[in-house]
Protein backbone atom coordinates (compact mmCIF):
# COMPACT_ATOMS: atom_id res chain seq x y z
CA UNK A 1 0.00 0.00 0.00
CA UNK A 2 1.17 3.56 -0.42
CA UNK A 3 1.64 6.16 2.17
CA UNK A 4 -0.88 8.96 2.05
CA UNK A 5 0.90 10.70 4.89
CA UNK A 6 4.49 10.31 6.67
CA UNK A 7 5.32 12.62 9.23
CA UNK A 8 9.06 12.38 10.98
CA UNK A 9 9.69 12.85 14.51
CA UNK A 10 7.57 16.25 14.17
CA UNK A 11 7.81 18.76 17.21
CA UNK A 12 6.00 21.53 17.78
CA UNK A 13 6.11 24.21 20.67
CA UNK A 14 3.86 26.99 21.19
CA UNK A 15 6.16 29.97 23.60
CA UNK A 16 8.78 27.28 24.53
CA UNK A 17 6.57 24.85 26.34
CA UNK A 18 6.29 21.38 23.64
CA UNK A 19 2.78 20.43 22.67
CA UNK A 20 3.97 18.03 20.49
CA UNK A 21 7.15 15.78 20.78
CA UNK A 22 8.78 13.55 18.72
CA UNK A 23 5.99 12.30 16.85
CA UNK A 24 6.60 9.43 13.92
CA UNK A 25 3.77 7.69 12.10
CA UNK A 26 3.14 7.20 8.49
CA UNK A 27 -0.48 6.24 7.23
CA UNK A 28 -1.72 4.15 4.18
CA UNK A 29 -3.65 5.80 1.63
CA UNK A 30 -7.51 5.19 1.68
CA UNK A 31 -7.91 4.58 4.88
CA UNK A 32 -10.57 6.49 7.66
CA UNK A 33 -8.06 7.37 10.46
CA UNK A 34 -9.58 8.53 14.31
CA UNK A 35 -7.14 10.55 15.52
CA UNK A 36 -8.21 10.27 19.41
CA UNK A 37 -6.45 12.06 22.80
CA UNK A 38 -7.55 13.98 25.54
CA UNK A 39 -8.76 17.63 25.22
CA UNK A 40 -5.02 19.28 24.88
CA UNK A 41 -3.49 16.26 23.58
CA UNK A 42 -2.01 18.10 20.77
CA UNK A 43 -4.80 16.92 18.14
CA UNK A 44 -5.22 20.04 16.38
CA UNK A 45 -1.26 21.10 16.51
CA UNK A 46 -0.76 18.17 14.83
CA UNK A 47 -3.10 19.05 11.70
CA UNK A 48 -1.93 22.52 12.02
CA UNK A 49 1.44 21.71 11.95
CA UNK A 50 0.90 18.91 9.15
CA UNK A 51 -0.47 22.21 7.18
CA UNK A 52 2.21 24.37 7.97
CA UNK A 53 -0.24 26.52 9.93
CA UNK A 54 1.61 26.50 13.35
CA UNK A 55 5.86 26.25 12.98
CA UNK A 56 7.46 23.32 13.72
CA UNK A 57 10.63 23.22 16.14
CA UNK A 58 11.54 19.97 14.20
CA UNK A 59 10.77 17.48 12.03
CA UNK A 60 9.58 16.53 8.07
CA UNK A 61 6.05 15.54 6.94
CA UNK A 62 5.66 14.32 3.59
CA UNK A 63 2.01 13.71 1.44
CA UNK A 64 2.25 10.82 -0.94
CA UNK A 65 6.32 11.57 -1.32
CA UNK A 66 6.47 14.84 -1.91
CA UNK A 67 6.49 18.41 0.34
CA UNK A 68 3.11 19.74 1.55
CA UNK A 69 4.09 22.99 -0.30
CA UNK A 70 3.82 20.73 -3.65
CA UNK A 71 0.73 19.17 -2.84
CA UNK A 72 -1.44 21.95 -1.16
CA UNK A 73 -4.54 20.94 -4.33
CA UNK A 74 -4.46 17.34 -2.85
CA UNK A 75 -4.89 18.83 0.63
CA UNK A 76 -8.23 19.47 2.52
CA UNK A 77 -8.88 20.92 5.31
CA UNK A 78 -11.68 21.52 7.72
CA UNK A 79 -10.67 23.63 10.81
CA UNK A 80 -12.63 23.72 13.97
CA UNK A 81 -15.76 25.37 14.07
CA UNK A 82 -14.65 28.14 16.49
CA UNK A 83 -12.00 29.60 14.05
CA UNK A 84 -13.86 31.59 12.09
CA UNK A 85 -15.99 34.27 12.16
CA UNK A 86 -19.42 33.10 11.44
CA UNK A 87 -20.80 36.53 11.91
CA UNK A 88 -18.77 37.32 8.62
CA UNK A 89 -21.33 38.60 5.37
CA UNK A 90 -21.27 36.32 3.81
CA UNK A 91 -24.01 32.87 2.59
CA UNK A 92 -23.31 29.23 2.63
CA UNK A 93 -22.71 28.57 -1.04
CA UNK A 94 -20.05 31.50 -0.46
CA UNK A 95 -18.88 29.69 2.15
CA UNK A 96 -18.65 26.48 -0.32
CA UNK A 97 -17.15 28.30 -3.09
CA UNK A 98 -14.40 28.86 -1.15
CA UNK A 99 -13.14 25.66 -1.42
CA UNK A 100 -12.81 26.06 -5.40
CA UNK A 101 -10.16 29.20 -4.71
CA UNK A 102 -7.06 26.90 -5.14
CA UNK A 103 -8.70 25.43 -8.46
CA UNK A 104 -9.82 28.74 -10.02
CA UNK A 105 -6.42 30.58 -9.33
CA UNK A 106 -5.72 34.00 -9.29
CA UNK A 107 -7.71 36.94 -10.07
CA UNK A 108 -10.42 34.82 -11.74
CA UNK A 109 -13.69 35.06 -10.37
CA UNK A 110 -15.25 31.32 -9.96
CA UNK A 111 -17.20 30.54 -12.99
CA UNK A 112 -20.93 28.74 -13.25
CA UNK A 113 -19.37 24.95 -13.10
CA UNK A 114 -17.56 26.28 -9.86
CA UNK A 115 -20.60 27.36 -8.58
CA UNK A 116 -22.96 23.96 -9.47
CA UNK A 117 -19.91 22.08 -8.54
CA UNK A 118 -20.59 23.56 -4.80
CA UNK A 119 -24.72 23.62 -5.06
CA UNK A 120 -23.87 19.79 -5.86
CA UNK A 121 -21.33 19.82 -2.72
CA UNK A 122 -23.96 21.09 -0.19
CA UNK A 123 -26.71 18.76 -1.56
CA UNK A 124 -24.35 16.11 -0.58
CA UNK A 125 -24.61 17.03 2.80
CA UNK A 126 -28.25 17.97 2.79
CA UNK A 127 -27.71 21.48 2.65
CA UNK A 128 -29.00 22.85 -1.06
CA UNK A 129 -32.18 24.61 0.85
CA UNK A 130 -29.61 26.96 2.78
CA UNK A 131 -27.12 27.60 -0.12
CA UNK A 132 -28.39 31.48 0.61
CA UNK A 133 -28.87 31.55 3.86
CA UNK A 134 -26.19 34.29 5.83
CA UNK A 135 -23.71 31.61 7.77
CA UNK A 136 -24.93 33.43 10.98
CA UNK A 137 -28.39 32.22 11.05
CA UNK A 138 -27.60 28.51 10.51
CA UNK A 139 -27.22 26.27 13.76
CA UNK A 140 -24.08 24.92 14.86
CA UNK A 141 -24.39 21.58 12.54
CA UNK A 142 -25.86 23.04 9.91
CA UNK A 143 -22.37 24.93 9.42
CA UNK A 144 -20.44 21.88 10.17
CA UNK A 145 -21.87 20.73 7.44
CA UNK A 146 -21.13 23.86 5.49
CA UNK A 147 -17.54 23.82 6.54
CA UNK A 148 -17.82 19.51 4.91
CA UNK A 149 -19.27 21.17 1.84
CA UNK A 150 -16.34 23.01 1.15
CA UNK A 151 -14.06 20.51 2.05
CA UNK A 152 -15.52 18.02 -0.49
CA UNK A 153 -15.36 21.58 -3.26
CA UNK A 154 -12.12 21.05 -2.63
CA UNK A 155 -11.99 17.77 -4.33
CA UNK A 156 -8.76 16.82 -2.60
CA UNK A 157 -7.31 13.22 -2.15
CA UNK A 158 -6.13 13.47 1.81
CA UNK A 159 -8.59 15.72 4.00
CA UNK A 160 -7.97 16.60 7.46
CA UNK A 161 -11.01 17.83 9.60
CA UNK A 162 -11.02 18.72 13.14
CA UNK A 163 -13.91 17.28 15.12
CA UNK A 164 -16.81 17.12 12.60
CA UNK A 165 -18.68 15.88 14.72
CA UNK A 166 -18.77 18.33 17.18
CA UNK A 167 -22.14 19.68 18.04
CA UNK A 168 -24.05 17.77 15.35
CA UNK A 169 -26.85 15.64 16.38
CA UNK A 170 -26.62 11.62 16.05
CA UNK A 171 -28.40 11.91 12.54
CA UNK A 172 -25.99 14.49 10.89
CA UNK A 173 -23.24 12.42 12.46
CA UNK A 174 -24.83 9.35 10.41
CA UNK A 175 -24.48 11.23 7.38
CA UNK A 176 -21.37 12.71 7.68
CA UNK A 177 -19.42 9.27 8.18
CA UNK A 178 -21.84 8.03 5.65
CA UNK A 179 -20.25 10.64 3.21
CA UNK A 180 -16.32 9.95 4.51
CA UNK A 181 -16.90 6.06 3.83
CA UNK A 182 -17.62 7.58 0.57
CA UNK A 183 -14.73 9.10 0.04
CA UNK A 184 -12.60 6.23 0.98
CA UNK A 185 -14.22 3.79 -1.49
CA UNK A 186 -12.89 6.63 -3.80
CA UNK A 187 -9.43 6.02 -2.64
CA UNK A 188 -8.99 8.99 -0.42
CA UNK A 189 -7.69 9.26 2.87
CA UNK A 190 -9.36 10.96 5.96
CA UNK A 191 -7.87 11.60 8.87
CA UNK A 192 -10.66 12.96 11.69
CA UNK A 193 -10.31 14.36 14.76
CA UNK A 194 -12.66 12.37 17.07
CA UNK A 195 -13.78 12.16 20.96
CA UNK A 196 -15.84 9.51 21.42
CA UNK A 197 -14.60 6.02 22.35
CA UNK A 198 -18.05 4.87 21.96
CA UNK A 199 -17.90 4.81 18.25
CA UNK A 200 -14.35 5.18 17.08
CA UNK A 201 -14.16 1.47 16.83
CA UNK A 202 -16.99 1.13 14.61
CA UNK A 203 -16.18 4.24 12.51
CA UNK A 204 -12.40 4.02 11.87
CA UNK A 205 -10.01 1.75 10.04
CA UNK A 206 -7.13 3.32 11.59
CA UNK A 207 -6.17 5.17 14.33
CA UNK A 208 -3.75 7.75 16.20
CA UNK A 209 -3.51 7.64 19.57
CA UNK A 210 -1.95 10.91 20.66
CA UNK A 211 -1.01 12.55 24.43
CA UNK A 212 1.53 14.96 23.65
CA UNK A 213 3.83 11.99 22.63
CA UNK A 214 2.42 9.44 19.84
CA UNK A 215 1.37 6.75 21.71
CA UNK A 216 0.37 4.15 19.12
CA UNK A 217 -0.53 4.24 15.36
CA UNK A 218 -2.08 1.38 13.33
CA UNK A 219 -5.22 -0.79 12.53
CA UNK A 220 -8.13 -0.17 15.15
CA UNK A 221 -7.83 -4.14 15.57
CA UNK A 222 -4.63 -3.14 16.82
CA UNK A 223 -4.36 0.16 18.50
CA UNK A 224 -7.83 -0.29 20.00
CA UNK A 225 -7.16 -1.91 23.08
CA UNK A 226 -7.42 -0.90 26.66
CA UNK A 227 -4.00 -1.38 27.66
CA UNK A 228 -2.74 1.57 24.60
CA UNK A 229 -6.52 3.83 25.60
CA UNK A 230 -5.06 3.62 29.55
CA UNK A 231 -2.01 4.91 28.70
CA UNK A 232 -3.38 7.51 26.16
CA UNK A 233 -5.95 8.73 28.85
CA UNK A 234 -4.13 7.73 31.99
CA UNK A 235 -1.11 9.73 31.76
CA UNK A 236 -3.16 12.69 31.46
CA UNK A 237 -5.36 11.56 34.66
CA UNK A 238 -2.07 10.83 37.05
CA UNK A 239 -1.03 14.07 35.21
CA UNK A 240 -4.05 15.98 36.90
CA UNK A 241 -4.05 14.39 40.48
CA UNK A 242 -0.51 14.70 40.94
CA UNK A 243 -0.93 18.52 40.51
CA UNK B 1 -16.14 74.62 -10.33
CA UNK B 2 -16.86 76.77 -7.30
CA UNK B 3 -14.46 76.37 -4.37
CA UNK B 4 -17.52 74.58 -2.37
CA UNK B 5 -18.23 71.66 -5.37
CA UNK B 6 -14.58 71.42 -4.73
CA UNK B 7 -14.47 70.55 -1.08
CA UNK B 8 -17.97 68.59 -1.32
CA UNK B 9 -16.33 66.23 -4.17
CA UNK B 10 -12.78 65.68 -2.39
CA UNK B 11 -14.75 64.81 0.72
CA UNK B 12 -17.27 62.68 -0.86
CA UNK B 13 -13.82 60.50 -2.53
CA UNK B 14 -12.32 60.91 0.68
CA UNK B 15 -15.38 58.92 2.13
CA UNK B 16 -15.70 56.63 -0.76
CA UNK B 17 -12.27 55.47 -0.73
CA UNK B 18 -12.11 55.43 3.28
CA UNK B 19 -15.63 53.44 3.00
CA UNK B 20 -14.16 50.68 0.41
CA UNK B 21 -10.87 50.18 2.60
CA UNK B 22 -12.57 49.89 6.02
CA UNK B 23 -15.23 47.28 5.09
CA UNK B 24 -11.86 45.08 5.15
CA UNK B 25 -10.25 46.73 8.61
CA UNK B 26 -13.30 46.21 10.53
CA UNK B 27 -13.89 42.44 8.86
CA UNK B 28 -10.64 41.39 10.32
CA UNK B 29 -11.13 42.85 13.33
CA UNK B 30 -8.13 45.54 12.69
CA UNK B 31 -9.97 48.97 13.67
CA UNK B 32 -7.18 49.73 16.13
CA UNK B 33 -4.17 49.06 13.67
CA UNK B 34 -5.77 51.63 11.23
CA UNK B 35 -5.84 54.06 14.17
CA UNK B 36 -2.23 53.62 15.21
CA UNK B 37 -1.85 53.99 11.09
CA UNK B 38 -3.17 56.86 10.87
CA UNK B 39 -0.74 58.34 13.31
CA UNK B 40 2.24 56.51 12.08
CA UNK B 41 2.13 58.03 8.65
CA UNK B 42 2.81 60.76 10.08
CA UNK B 43 6.80 60.01 10.32
CA UNK B 44 6.58 58.88 6.28
CA UNK B 45 5.37 62.13 5.44
CA UNK B 46 8.09 64.06 7.38
CA UNK B 47 10.29 61.31 5.69
CA UNK B 48 9.35 61.70 2.42
CA UNK B 49 9.49 65.75 2.76
CA UNK B 50 13.30 65.32 3.75
CA UNK B 51 14.50 63.07 1.32
CA UNK B 52 12.73 64.51 -1.77
CA UNK B 53 12.16 68.52 0.03
CA UNK B 54 8.50 68.86 -1.60
CA UNK B 55 4.97 68.06 -0.79
CA UNK B 56 4.20 66.21 -3.34
CA UNK B 57 1.79 63.09 -3.70
CA UNK B 58 3.82 60.06 -4.82
CA UNK B 59 6.66 60.85 -2.30
CA UNK B 60 4.13 61.37 0.51
CA UNK B 61 2.24 57.93 -0.80
CA UNK B 62 5.60 56.47 -0.92
CA UNK B 63 6.51 57.68 2.62
CA UNK B 64 3.24 56.42 3.87
CA UNK B 65 3.64 53.12 2.24
CA UNK B 66 6.91 52.73 4.10
CA UNK B 67 5.45 53.96 7.29
CA UNK B 68 2.49 51.46 7.57
CA UNK B 69 4.84 48.54 6.61
CA UNK B 70 6.74 49.14 9.58
CA UNK B 71 3.74 49.56 11.77
CA UNK B 72 2.75 46.40 10.91
CA UNK B 73 5.49 44.76 10.54
CA UNK B 74 6.67 45.62 14.43
CA UNK B 75 3.31 45.36 15.75
CA UNK B 76 3.38 41.93 14.16
CA UNK B 77 7.11 41.27 15.82
CA UNK B 78 5.69 42.21 19.14
CA UNK B 79 2.57 40.46 19.00
CA UNK B 80 4.15 37.58 18.12
CA UNK B 81 6.94 37.30 20.81
CA UNK B 82 4.07 37.51 23.09
CA UNK B 83 3.13 41.21 24.09
CA UNK B 84 -0.59 41.73 24.49
CA UNK B 85 -1.87 42.84 20.94
CA UNK B 86 -3.39 45.69 22.09
CA UNK B 87 0.14 47.30 24.15
CA UNK B 88 1.50 46.25 21.12
CA UNK B 89 0.12 48.54 18.98
CA UNK B 90 -0.16 51.49 21.56
CA UNK B 91 3.45 50.43 22.00
CA UNK B 92 4.63 50.56 18.26
CA UNK B 93 1.71 53.92 17.69
CA UNK B 94 3.25 56.11 20.15
CA UNK B 95 6.63 55.46 19.31
CA UNK B 96 6.53 55.81 15.71
CA UNK B 97 4.35 59.02 16.21
CA UNK B 98 6.62 60.78 18.27
CA UNK B 99 9.28 60.28 16.00
CA UNK B 100 7.36 62.03 13.42
CA UNK B 101 6.45 64.81 15.55
CA UNK B 102 9.84 65.17 16.59
CA UNK B 103 10.90 65.58 13.04
CA UNK B 104 8.31 67.85 12.18
CA UNK B 105 9.25 70.28 14.61
CA UNK B 106 12.96 69.66 14.01
CA UNK B 107 12.86 69.93 9.60
CA UNK B 108 9.38 71.00 8.73
CA UNK B 109 8.68 73.80 10.96
CA UNK B 110 9.11 76.04 8.11
CA UNK B 111 6.76 74.57 5.15
CA UNK B 112 2.61 73.99 4.89
CA UNK B 113 3.45 70.68 7.35
CA UNK B 114 2.18 71.68 10.74
CA UNK B 115 1.22 69.25 13.46
CA UNK B 116 -2.24 70.39 13.90
CA UNK B 117 -2.72 70.24 10.12
CA UNK B 118 -2.09 66.74 9.50
CA UNK B 119 -3.88 65.80 13.13
CA UNK B 120 -6.61 68.08 12.31
CA UNK B 121 -6.89 68.45 8.24
CA UNK B 122 -8.12 71.62 6.81
CA UNK B 123 -10.62 70.57 3.76
CA UNK B 124 -11.35 74.48 3.75
CA UNK B 125 -7.78 75.11 2.10
CA UNK B 126 -7.85 72.88 -0.42
CA UNK B 127 -9.06 74.08 -3.23
CA UNK B 128 -6.05 77.28 -3.19
CA UNK B 129 -3.92 74.42 -3.73
CA UNK B 130 -4.24 73.16 -7.43
CA UNK B 131 -2.50 71.34 -10.18
CA UNK B 132 -1.13 73.45 -13.15
CA UNK B 133 -1.03 71.79 -16.49
CA UNK B 134 -0.21 73.87 -19.72
CA UNK B 135 -1.23 77.25 -18.13
CA UNK B 136 -4.72 75.24 -17.41
CA UNK B 137 -6.14 74.48 -13.75
CA UNK B 138 -6.77 71.51 -13.14
CA UNK B 139 -8.25 71.46 -9.61
CA UNK B 140 -6.90 71.01 -6.10
CA UNK B 141 -4.08 68.77 -5.70
CA UNK B 142 -5.91 67.25 -2.85
CA UNK B 143 -8.92 65.74 -5.27
CA UNK B 144 -6.83 64.85 -7.81
CA UNK B 145 -4.57 62.36 -4.88
CA UNK B 146 -7.70 60.80 -3.06
CA UNK B 147 -9.14 60.64 -7.30
CA UNK B 148 -5.88 58.44 -7.73
CA UNK B 149 -5.65 56.34 -4.33
CA UNK B 150 -9.68 55.69 -4.87
CA UNK B 151 -9.17 54.42 -8.35
CA UNK B 152 -6.21 52.52 -7.04
CA UNK B 153 -8.21 50.96 -3.96
CA UNK B 154 -10.85 49.61 -6.56
CA UNK B 155 -8.66 47.93 -8.95
CA UNK B 156 -7.10 46.30 -5.99
CA UNK B 157 -10.51 44.91 -4.88
CA UNK B 158 -11.84 44.68 -7.43
CA UNK B 159 -8.56 42.43 -8.61
CA UNK B 160 -8.16 41.05 -5.52
CA UNK B 161 -12.00 40.21 -4.16
CA UNK B 162 -12.38 36.13 -3.33
CA UNK B 163 -8.39 36.13 -2.08
CA UNK B 164 -9.32 39.49 0.27
CA UNK B 165 -12.31 37.36 1.13
CA UNK B 166 -11.34 34.61 2.22
CA UNK B 167 -8.10 35.64 4.23
CA UNK B 168 -10.26 37.62 6.17
CA UNK B 169 -13.04 34.96 6.85
CA UNK B 170 -10.45 32.19 7.05
CA UNK B 171 -6.70 32.59 6.94
CA UNK B 172 -5.83 29.26 7.80
CA UNK B 173 -7.76 27.68 5.05
CA UNK B 174 -6.87 30.38 3.17
CA UNK B 175 -3.13 29.71 4.24
CA UNK B 176 -4.05 25.78 3.99
CA UNK B 177 -4.84 26.52 -0.31
CA UNK B 178 -1.57 28.03 -0.41
CA UNK B 179 -2.42 32.10 -0.61
CA UNK B 180 0.66 34.00 0.25
CA UNK B 181 -2.02 35.25 3.43
CA UNK B 182 1.28 37.27 5.12
CA UNK B 183 1.89 39.09 1.92
CA UNK B 184 -1.48 39.76 1.55
CA UNK B 185 -1.80 41.17 4.85
CA UNK B 186 1.27 43.49 4.10
CA UNK B 187 -0.56 44.64 0.50
CA UNK B 188 -3.55 45.14 2.51
CA UNK B 189 -2.38 47.12 5.12
CA UNK B 190 -0.49 49.54 2.16
CA UNK B 191 -3.92 50.38 0.56
CA UNK B 192 -4.77 51.42 4.19
CA UNK B 193 -1.19 53.35 4.11
CA UNK B 194 -1.86 55.38 1.08
CA UNK B 195 -5.95 55.69 1.63
CA UNK B 196 -4.86 57.46 4.85
CA UNK B 197 -2.09 59.71 3.99
CA UNK B 198 -4.48 61.19 0.77
CA UNK B 199 -7.07 61.79 3.16
CA UNK B 200 -5.27 63.92 5.80
CA UNK B 201 -5.70 67.31 3.85
CA UNK B 202 -9.43 67.01 3.86
CA UNK B 203 -10.35 65.15 7.79
CA UNK B 204 -6.58 64.84 9.62
CA UNK B 205 -5.14 61.71 11.01
CA UNK B 206 -7.25 61.68 13.95
CA UNK B 207 -10.90 62.05 12.06
CA UNK B 208 -9.83 59.81 9.50
CA UNK B 209 -10.12 57.04 11.46
CA UNK B 210 -13.87 57.59 11.94
CA UNK B 211 -14.33 57.65 8.12
CA UNK B 212 -12.48 53.95 7.90
CA UNK B 213 -14.15 52.49 10.28
CA UNK B 214 -17.86 53.85 10.74
CA UNK B 215 -19.42 53.94 7.44
CA UNK B 216 -18.16 49.73 7.42
CA UNK B 217 -19.43 49.20 10.82
CA UNK B 218 -23.13 50.97 9.43
CA UNK B 219 -22.54 49.16 6.35
CA UNK B 220 -22.33 45.92 8.24
CA UNK B 221 -25.99 46.42 9.81
CA UNK B 222 -27.29 46.93 6.60
CA UNK B 223 -26.56 43.97 4.97
CA UNK B 224 -25.29 39.81 4.75
CA UNK B 225 -23.72 40.39 1.77
CA UNK B 226 -19.96 40.82 1.26
CA UNK B 227 -20.66 42.94 -1.98
CA UNK B 228 -23.19 45.03 -0.66
CA UNK B 229 -21.39 45.99 2.70
CA UNK B 230 -18.43 47.43 0.73
CA UNK B 231 -20.64 49.69 -1.93
CA UNK B 232 -23.07 50.52 0.75
CA UNK B 233 -19.75 51.43 3.48
CA UNK B 234 -18.60 53.32 0.59
CA UNK B 235 -22.08 55.21 -0.55
CA UNK B 236 -22.42 55.86 3.39
CA UNK B 237 -19.00 57.19 3.56
CA UNK B 238 -19.58 59.85 0.80
CA UNK B 239 -22.70 60.58 1.80
CA UNK B 240 -21.66 61.93 5.64
CA UNK B 241 -18.68 63.86 3.79
CA UNK B 242 -21.73 65.69 1.94
CA UNK B 243 -23.73 65.94 4.43
CA UNK B 244 -20.85 66.45 6.66
CA UNK B 245 -20.13 69.76 4.52
CA UNK B 246 -23.93 70.86 4.97
CA UNK B 247 -24.34 70.60 8.74
CA UNK B 248 -20.43 72.63 8.72
CA UNK B 249 -21.89 75.75 6.45
CA UNK B 250 -25.13 75.63 8.55
CA UNK B 251 -24.05 75.59 12.12
CA UNK B 252 -20.45 77.59 11.14
CA UNK B 253 -18.30 74.67 12.99
CA UNK B 254 -15.53 72.44 11.53
CA UNK B 255 -15.92 70.96 8.52
CA UNK B 256 -13.91 67.34 8.91
CA UNK B 257 -15.62 67.33 12.68
CA UNK B 258 -18.87 67.52 11.48
CA UNK B 259 -18.01 64.64 8.37
CA UNK B 260 -16.98 62.28 11.12
CA UNK B 261 -20.43 63.06 13.55
CA UNK B 262 -22.19 62.68 10.53
CA UNK B 263 -20.61 59.24 10.00
CA UNK B 264 -21.76 58.41 13.64
CA UNK B 265 -24.92 59.77 13.41
CA UNK B 266 -25.82 57.64 10.09
CA UNK B 267 -24.95 54.46 12.10
CA UNK B 268 -26.87 55.51 15.07
CA UNK B 269 -29.87 55.35 12.39
CA UNK B 270 -28.67 52.36 11.27
CA UNK B 271 -28.71 50.55 14.66
CA UNK B 272 -31.55 52.08 15.39
CA UNK B 273 -33.75 51.02 11.92
CA UNK B 274 -31.51 48.52 10.02
CA UNK B 275 -34.31 46.17 8.60
CA UNK B 276 -32.47 43.39 10.20
CA UNK B 277 -30.14 43.87 12.67
CA UNK B 278 -31.20 47.17 14.33
CA UNK B 279 -32.47 47.32 18.13
CA UNK B 280 -35.91 48.50 17.17
CA UNK B 281 -36.36 45.51 14.61
CA UNK B 282 -34.63 43.21 16.70
CA UNK B 283 -37.24 44.35 19.47
CA UNK B 284 -40.28 43.91 17.62
CA UNK B 285 -39.20 40.35 16.32
CA UNK B 286 -38.90 38.90 19.64
CA UNK B 287 -42.15 40.55 20.40
CA UNK B 288 -43.61 38.31 17.79
CA UNK B 289 -42.36 35.77 18.47
CA UNK B 290 -43.40 35.51 22.02
CA UNK B 291 -46.79 36.60 21.31
CA UNK B 292 -46.75 33.82 18.68
CA UNK B 293 -45.81 31.24 20.83
N1 LIG C 1 -2.03 29.36 19.85
C1 LIG C 1 -1.61 28.74 20.97
N2 LIG C 1 -0.73 29.36 21.80
C2 LIG C 1 -0.27 28.75 22.91
N3 LIG C 1 -0.63 27.52 23.29
C3 LIG C 1 -1.49 26.84 22.52
C4 LIG C 1 -2.04 27.42 21.32
N4 LIG C 1 -2.87 26.53 20.76
C5 LIG C 1 -2.86 25.45 21.56
N5 LIG C 1 -2.04 25.62 22.62
C6 LIG C 1 -1.75 24.63 23.67
O1 LIG C 1 -1.26 23.48 23.06
C7 LIG C 1 -1.80 22.32 23.64
C8 LIG C 1 -2.44 21.46 22.59
O2 LIG C 1 -3.55 22.15 22.04
P1 LIG C 1 -4.46 21.55 20.90
O3 LIG C 1 -5.45 22.59 20.54
O4 LIG C 1 -3.62 20.99 19.84
O5 LIG C 1 -5.19 20.36 21.68
P2 LIG C 1 -6.36 19.42 21.19
O6 LIG C 1 -5.86 18.04 21.37
O7 LIG C 1 -6.84 19.80 19.85
O8 LIG C 1 -7.47 19.71 22.29
P3 LIG C 1 -9.07 19.78 22.17
O9 LIG C 1 -9.53 18.36 22.30
O10 LIG C 1 -9.46 20.56 23.38
O11 LIG C 1 -9.43 20.43 20.89
C9 LIG C 1 -2.75 22.78 24.72
O12 LIG C 1 -2.09 22.64 25.97
C10 LIG C 1 -3.01 24.22 24.41
O13 LIG C 1 -3.17 24.94 25.59
MG1 LIG D 1 -8.57 20.67 19.07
Amino acid sequence: MKTAVNVEKITVAYKKTPVLQDVTFSIPEGQLVGIIGPNGAGKSTLLKSILQLVPKTAGDVSIKGKTVQQQRKLIGYVPQRGDVDWDFPTNALDVVLMGRYGHIGWFKRPKKKDKEHALSCLDKVGMKAYADRQISQLSGGQQQRVFLARALAQDASIYFMDEPFAGVDAATERAIIALLNELKKQGKTVLVVHHDLQTAEEYFDWLLLLNKHLIASGPVSKTFTTDLLQKTYGGKLAFLSSS
Amino acid sequence: MSYDMWIILTGALVGAACGIIGTFLVLRKMAMIADAISHTVLLGIVGAFLVSQTLEGPFMLIGAVITGLLTTFFIQVLDSSGVQTDAAIGVVFTALFSVGVILVSLFARNVHLDVDHVLMGDITFIPFHTIEWNGMTLGPKAFWLIAVVLVIDIVFITVMYKELKITSFDPAMAFALGLPVTALHYLFMSMVSITTVASFDSVGAILVVAMLIVPPSTAYLLTDRLLFMILYSAAIGAASAVIGYYIAQWLNVSIAGSMASTTGILFLLAFLFAPQHGIIAKRLARRLSVTES
